[in-house]
C-alpha cells in the first residue's frame, strides 16, 4: 500500500488492534514501531486443521475444502505480503494419500514459503511417511530475522500403542481420531525429540526470541479430547531458561491463549469446525468424531462460522495473534507487557462479555 | 430518535391508487416506517420530494431524474434494463433497484455505501453516467429561479431561496421515499392477515421450501408479524465475481491503492465494471465483504426483472437455480473462493424449484401486480428447457 510507515506506540498499537483498526487489513510490518527492539519486525501467515476428508474417489467433503480455499485465497491477499505461512497440522482428516495429495493441492496457490506441522490425523495411517515426502521432516528448527523457530511433532503416543496396540493402521487412524475414546492414547514429544531440541537449542541466546510450532497444545489442558500433551512439563522445563518464548499451537479448533512462566501460548483457528461443532455437521457425508457428550451448538447459517486463519506479527520477541474470522469480527490476542501474558482486549473485559445463552 | 409515518403516506398511497383503506396506516405485512428525528413527514414536504425526484433539469442533457432508473409505472425501477442509463444513454454496472420498500433499508446502494436515504440522493447527480453534474450547483440554481420551488421550500423548511442547501432538497427526497411503500401482497394477507385462501397451494408449498430446504428466510427474512424480506446484511452468492476471479487479488489491492489516493469510490465502481464486482468490499476494505451485496427486498421481485446487482438473471427460476447450484450460474463453474458460507448447493426437485418461482410471484403488492399486467411483463419463469 501506497502509505508511509506510521509511528507507533505500543499502547497505540494496543488500542488500535483492540478496535480493529489494525486488526485484519494491516500486518505490523505497514507500521513502525517505536518500542521495536533488536528483533526486526515482521509478520508470518497461519493456517491449520483444514481436516481434508474425501468422500470417494475426486469427491471430497465441500465445507472443509471451502475453508481452507477461503484461507489460501485471503492469505495470498494480504498486503504487504507475510515473510512465510505456516500450515499447523491435521490437513488431511484419515491420513490417505489422496487427502494429503488434495490438502497439498489446495495449498500450492500460496506465494510464500510453506512449513508443515505434522497433526495427528495426517500421521496414523503411515507415520508420516507420505507426509514427508510432501512436507519435509518432522521436525526442523531454522532462524529468521533474528528470531529461532522450532517445529515440533507433538501428537506422538507411546510406542506399544503405536506399533503393537492394532492390527491394521486403518484402525490405529480411526482409534486416534476419536474424542473421549477409551482405546485413545495421549500425545507426547517423546524423549528422542526433547534430547534434540534440548541440543538444538543450546546454541541459542538465552534473549533470542523462539517462538516453537506444535500440534498439541505442550500444556495439559483437557485429556479427554486430547488437548494434552504428556510430556508437557519437560518440554516447558527445556524452554523456559529463555526469555522470549512463544508456542502456537492447533487442534483446539477455538482461541485459547495462556502464559507459563516465560512462555506464551496461543492456539490458532480451524478451517474446518470449531470445538464443539454444531450437531447439524455430523449429518451428511462428513466424519466428524462423534461428540461423546451433546453439547448444544447452533447449526450456523454460514457453513464458515467459528472457523478462520490467523497471521502473527511478530515485534520484540513476542507473537500477537490476529485472527480472521469467517463471516465474523476478527479478534487480536496479543502480548500485553504491562501485564506479561497474552490478552484478548474486545472479548475479556467484563463489560464486553457475551452472556451465554439458556437456550436456543 | 425514528416515528411512524401516518396520513401523509396514505394520501399518496391513495394518489398513485394504492389500496390502503381508511383505517389501515401501515400496509399489511410491514412494519412502521423509520423515520429520522430531524426529517419529520409532512404532506407539503412530500410532494415537494415528489417534484424534486421527476425534475429531469437536475442533469446535464436536461433529460434525466431520479424518476427516469425509478419510475413508478414499472415499480419504481426501469425493468428490463439490466444496468440503467443515464445522460446520452451511458450505462453504469448497476441493476436499478427499486424504491418500493428502501425506506426499510439500514444502507442504500447495493453496496452500501449511504447510510440513509438523505445521502443517497446526493450521489446521483453527480455521478458522470447517471445525471452527469460536475457539482450540485445547477440544482439549487434551477430551485432558486423556480417560483413554486421558491414558495414550496419557505412553506416546508422556512427558508429563502438563497438559503436553500441540499440538505433540503435530499430531505425532501427522502420524506417523498419513504412514502412508497407498499405491502399487502398475496403472501401478507395469508400470512399476517388469516386468509388462507390468498396464496394457491403451490404458493403455500414454495412457502415451506422457502423457509425449509431452500434456505432462502435466512436472509431474505420473515418475522412473525412483518416481512422486509431483508436482513440488511451483505453476502457474496457467486454472482458477476465468478467471472472475474484470477483478477480479483490485482483488482483489490490496485483499489485499495486508489482509495488511499482519494479516488471517489462511488464513481470508480459504477464506471469500471471489474472494480464494481469488490461490492462491499469497495467500501469497507473488509475480506468479509469481497464480492458481497446487500440483501434486496424480495416484494414485487416478480415485476422488477431482471436481478441481482448486474441485472445479469432475467427469470426467477434462473435466479433459484444459480442457488441450486451452490453460487454459480451454470453448474459446473467454479465456485469463487470468497463465497458466503450460506451458500451451498441444494437438493431441490422440479417441482420445487416451480413453487419457490410461484411463491415470489405472491409477494407483489396490488397496485404493482395491476400496472405490470397491463404491461405484459412479469419477469417470471419462461417456458424453456432447463
Amino acid at each position: 500500500m501506497n502509505r508511509e510507515p506510521k509511528q507507533v506506540t505500543r499502547r497505540q498499537f494496543f488500542k488500535a488492534a483492540a478496535t480493529g483498526i489494525i486488526a485484519g487489513a494491516l500486518p505490523v510490518s505497514l507500521v513502525k514501531l517505536s518500542f521495536a527492539g533488536t528483533a526486526e519486525d515482521f509478520t508470518f501467515a497461519y493456517i491449520s486443521d483444514a481436516h481434508i476428508q474425501q468422500i470417494k474417489g475426486s469427491n471430497f467433503v465441500r465445507n472443509w475444502d471451502r475453508g481452507l480455499i477461503r484461507a489460501v485465497a485471503e492469505a495470498n491477499l494480504l498486503s504487504p505480503a507475510p515473510d512465510f505461512v505456516v500450515f499447523g497440522g491435521d490437513l488431511a482428516q484419515l491420513g490417505t494419500k489422496e487427502e494429503l495429495d488434495h490438502g497439498a493441492e489446495l495449498l500450492s496457490p500460496l506465494k510464500k514459503k510453506l512449513h508443515c506441522v505434522m497433526g495427528e490425523h495426517d500421521y496414523y495411517l503411515d507415520l508420516g511417511e507420505y507426509w514427508s515426502k510432501l512436507f519435509g521432516p518432522q521436525h526442523y528448527s531454522w532462524d529468521h530475522k533474528g528470531v529461532h523457530f522450532v517445529v515440533l511433532n507433538s501428537i506422538l503416543t507411546h510406542d506399544q500403542w503405536t506399533h503393537e496396540r492394532w492390527p491394521t493402521a486403518v484402525q490405529r487412524m480411526s482409534e486416534m481420531a476419536g474424542l473421549d475414546n477409551p482405546n485413545g492414547s495421549p500425545f507426547m514429544v517423546g524423549q528422542k525429540q526433547r534430547d534434540w531440541l534440548a541440543k538444538d537449542l543450546e546454541k541459542v541466546a538465552k534473549d533470542r526470541p523462539i517462538v516453537v510450532f506444535s500440534h498439541s497444545p505442550l500444556q495439559k489442558i483437557y485429556k479427554g479430547w486430547n488437548f494434552w500433551t504428556d510430556d508437557a512439563e519437560e518440554v516447558q522445563a527445556i524452554l523456559q531458561p529463555f526469555h522470549k518464548v512463544n508456542v502456537i499451537y492447533g487442534h483446539v479448533h477455538q482461541i485459547q491463549y495462556n502464559q507459563i512462566g516465560n512462555i506464551s501460548f496461543n492456539s490458532v483457528m480451524a478451517t474446518a469446525w470449531p470445538w464443539p461443532y454444531p450437531s447439524t455437521y455430523a449429518q451428511s457425508g462428513s466424519h466428524v468424531p462423534v461428540l461423546t457428550v451433546p453439547m448444544n451448538r447452533a447449526d450456523p447459517f454460514f457453513e464458515r462460522d467459528a472457523t478462520g486463519w490467523q497471521f502473527v506479527n511478530l515485534h520484540t520477541g513476542k507473537t500477537d495473534l490476529h485472527f480472521r474470522l469467517f463471516d465474523n469480527t476478527d479478534r487480536v490476542v496479543g502480548y500485553d507487557p504491562a501485564k506479561g501474558h497474552p490478552v484478548d482486549k474486545t472479548y475479556q473485559a467484563k463489560e464486553n462479555r457475551i452472556p451465554p445463552q439458556t437456550h436456543y | 430518535m425514528k416515528c411512524v409515518c401516518s396520513l401523509a403516506c396514505l394520501c399518496l398511497l391513495l394518489a398513485a391508487g394504492g389500496s390502503a383503506s381508511a383505517e389501515e396506516t401501515l400496509p399489511l405485512g410491514l412494519p412502521p416506517v423509520p423515520v429520522k428525528a430531524d426529517n419529520p413527514q409532512t404532506v407539503a414536504k412530500i410532494n415537494l420530494g415528489k417534484r424534486l425526484f421527476e425534475d429531469s433539469r437536475f442533469s446535464t442533457t436536461g433529460k434525466v431524474s431520479c424518476a427516469t432508473c425509478h419510475a413508478s409505472e414499472k415499480t419504481f425501477t426501469d425493468s428490463p434494463l439490466r444496468v440503467s442509463k443515464g445522460i446520452k444513454d451511458l450505462t453504469g454496472t448497476r441493476n436499478s433497484p427499486t424504491v418500493v420498500n428502501s425506506a426499510y433499508f439500514e444502507k442504500l446502494f447495493w453496496d452500501g455505501r449511504s447510510p440513509d436515504l438523505e445521502d443517497q440522493a446526493l450521489h446521483p447527480f453527480v455521478n458522470p453516467v447517471e445525471m452527469g453534474l460536475k457539482d450540485h450547483n445547477p440544482i439549487l440554481r434551477i430551485i432558486r429561479k423556480d417560483r413554486e420551488y421558491r414558495e414550496a421550500f419557505r412553506e416546508v423548511f422556512d427558508l429563502d431561496a438563497e438559503k436553500i442547501t441540499m440538505k433540503e432538497v435530499t430531505q425532501a427526497i427522502a420524506a417523498f421515499e419513504r412514502t412508497v411503500v407498499s405491502g399487502n401482497s398475496p403472501f401478507d394477507r395469508y400470512q399476517y392477515g388469516g386468509d388462507k385462501s390468498a396464496m394457491t397451494e403451490q404458493q403455500v408449498r414454495g412457502l415451506g421450501v422457502f423457509l425449509d430446504e431452500g434456505r432462502c428466510v435466512s436472509c431474505h427474512v420473515i418475522e412473525n408479524d412483518q416481512a422486509l424480506f431483508t436482513d440488511n446484511r451483505f453476502h457474496n452468492i457467486g454472482i458477476g465475481i465468478n467471472e472475474i476471479q484470477s483478477d480479483v487479488p490485482g483488482i483489490a489491492s490496485a483499489f485499495l491503492k486508489a482509495k488511499a489516493r482519494g479516488s471517489n469510490v462511488d464513481v470508480k465502481v459504477l464506471t469500471d465494471p471489474k472494480s464494481s464486482e469488490l461490492g462491499r468490499f469497495a467500501v469497507t476494505s473488509g475480506l468479509n465483504d469481497l464480492g458481497a451485496f446487500k440483501t434486496p427486498t424480495l416484494r414485487n421481485v416478480a415485476v422488477t426483472a431482471p436481478y441481482m446487482h448486474d441485472g445479469s438473471l432475467e427469470t426467477l427460476e434462473e435466479v433459484v437455480i444459480h442457488y441450486m447450484n451452490g453460487g454459480v450460474t451454470n453448474a459446473g463453474e467454479e465456485v469463487n473462493y470468497y463465497l458466503s458460507g450460506g451458500i451451498r448447493p441444494l437438493d431441490l426437485t422440479d417441482e420445487q424449484v416451480d413453487d419457490l418461482v410461484a411463491f415470489m410471484e405472491a409477494l407483489t403488492s396490488p397496485e404493482f401486480a395491476a400496472k405490470a399486467k397491463s404491461q405484459g411483463d412479469t419477469g417470471s419463469k419462461k417456458e424453456e428447457g432447463r
